[in-house]
């Protein structure tokens, strides 16, 4: 340990400086003098805090670094989450070979070409979602009216939920997923959450249709709380991470204005502009974890098998050698290597699903609505330090 | 430059396919890469070793 990491404990997760797009300054101070490092969690424990988008792809594509959260040494960033993370059944939290068995189930639903397939339905709920919000007012809260609305209803009807009951997961996906929440807390989301997709499940076993639940029932390979572990995975981040990349889309642009005018302009820029948002927001802001499973030398520092490790994806996002003037919003860079979807065989499943609702919402926002402004003060934006998922808790525009 | 591709390590992430349509596709059955053309012409180099590089489980190997 230098005297320099010494002088200055780091903890996680960290607080933001002035600006609510930037990751937190300690985070990027560590990438540029000490990449590696060890820092101090809520309990007192200690893990590696890996910065470097060098190292953390490294990490994340290593096996000898296990998913598994009930290793000991795993980091966990509150008590509500170890609760989730050593209790979850689901192979975002297993290693190869079980964790490619379970994948590899549902890999098929999500790629290229049955996503692309998807886009008249998903534009049509777009634009159905900006009818109802701009009928009767001229303003709104657009996460609830627009971002949430949105890719909850695709997720819904990816999987054959129905969307009636969309308060109902959304109040427990917001449990599970905030800082706060105290095991209890998180066990009766969780028990909540799995009773109502086992029963589902049980539903779809009498009466099969067209979703993703109702195919895995089919499978005859899972039980029906499996079923229902990976259902809760893909519900809740299903629609909690789109809706929160969204908002914060069009708020960053919003305070961008001569990026949002060249997209307005060119609207074949939407795609690169979504990779660049997806790096500069990096709204898997408090790092994921890992736990060594065996000596590894990770940016020249050796990490110890036991030892926990936390790659922080905001910070690799903004490492200069990877992306020149980091720092700034340049939505026709080519930002396609970030991190934002994490890297390795963890790498997000529903990433093909995620860019085409963001290139479809921002393209249809900017499109309809072009006088859409902010309806409140900057200041008085309230972001989700407190969330798993970073973004806005509300988002108050005018057109 | 040829091209191989391995179906234990891919994760169907589809990189390779955004990069490169005209050199990757998916299977239907499981999403996991299928190789169209292992030795593509000189127009789809920048693209594949694009979608090398992007490919999260280092499933794509490129010799030139």
């Amino acid at each position: 340990m230098t005297t320099a990491e010494a002088a200055e404990p780091l903890t996680v997760p960290a607080t933001r400086g002035s600006c609510p797009f930037a990751p937190p300054p300690s985070y990027e101070r560590a990438r540029e003098q000490a990449p590696v490092t060890q820092v101090t969690l809520w309990d007192g424990s200690r893990c590696w805090m890996v910065t470097r988008h060098e190292d953390v792809r490294a990490v994340l594509s290593d096996p000898r670094f296990s998913s598994d959260g009930s290793r000991p040494g795993f980091p966990h960033l509150s008590a509500g989450r170890r609760a989730l993370a050593e209790e979850t059944q689901v192979f975002i939290r297993m290693d190869d070979p079980e964790h490619a068995r379970l994948r590899r189930m549902l890999t098929a639903d999500f790629m290229i070409k049955k996503v692309e397939a998807m886009r008249p339905e998903i534009q049509r709920i777009a634009d159905d979602l900006l009818d109802r919000m701009t009928a009767r007012q001229s303003q709104a809260d657009f996460v609830a009216e627009f971002a949430l609305p949105l890719p909850s209803l695709v997720i819904c009807r990816l999987l054959g939920v129905s969307y009636e009951h969309h308060q109902f997961f959304q109040d427990r996906s917001r449990i599970l997923l905030h800082n706060d929440s105290t095991p209890d807390d998180v066990g009766g989301a969780r028990r909540d959450l799995r009773q109502f997709l086992t029963r589902l499940a049980e539903e779809k076993q009498k009466e099969p249709d067209e979703g993703i639940i109702s195919r895995l029932v089919a499978r005859g390979e899972l039980t029906p709380e499996e079923v229902a572990a990976t259902g809760l995975l893909l519900l809740v981040a299903g629609h909690e991470t789109t809706a929160n990349m969204t908002a914060l889309s069009i708020l960053a642009l919003l305070r961008n204005p001569e990026q949002l005018a060249r997209l307005r302009d060119t609207p074949s820029l939407t795609g690169g502009a979504v990779e660049e948002l997806l790096r500069w927001l990096t709204i898997v802001h408090s790092g994921l974890g890992r736990a060594a499973v065996a000596d590894v030398t990770i940016g020249g520092r050796t990490i110890r098998a036991g030892d926990g490790v936390l790659v922080m994806l905001n910070a690799a996002n903004r490492d200069e050698q990877a992306f020149t003037d980091g720092a700034e919003l340049l939505v026709d860079r080519d930002a396609r290597h970030h991190v934002a979807f994490g890297f390795g065989v963890h790498q997000c499943l529903g990433q093909p699903l995620a860019r085409l609702e963001l290139q479809i919402a921002l393209e249809t926002v900017l499109r309809r609505l072009p006088g859409l402004e902010l309806a409140c003060s900057f200041e008085d934006v309230r972001f989700r330090h407190d969330m798993a998922i970073y973004g806005v808790h509300a988002l108050p525009v005018a057109w | 430059m040829h091209i191989t591709v391995d179906l234990d390590r891919c994760c169907g992430a589809g990189h390779c396919v955004l990069a490169a349509p005209e050199v990757f596709d998916q299977r239907d059955e499981d999403g996991l890469v299928v190789l169209l053309d292992a030795d593509p012409p000189a127009g789809e180099h920048r693209q594949v070793r694009q979608a090398a590089a992007l490919c999260p489980a280092s499933a794509i190997g490129v010799r030139e």
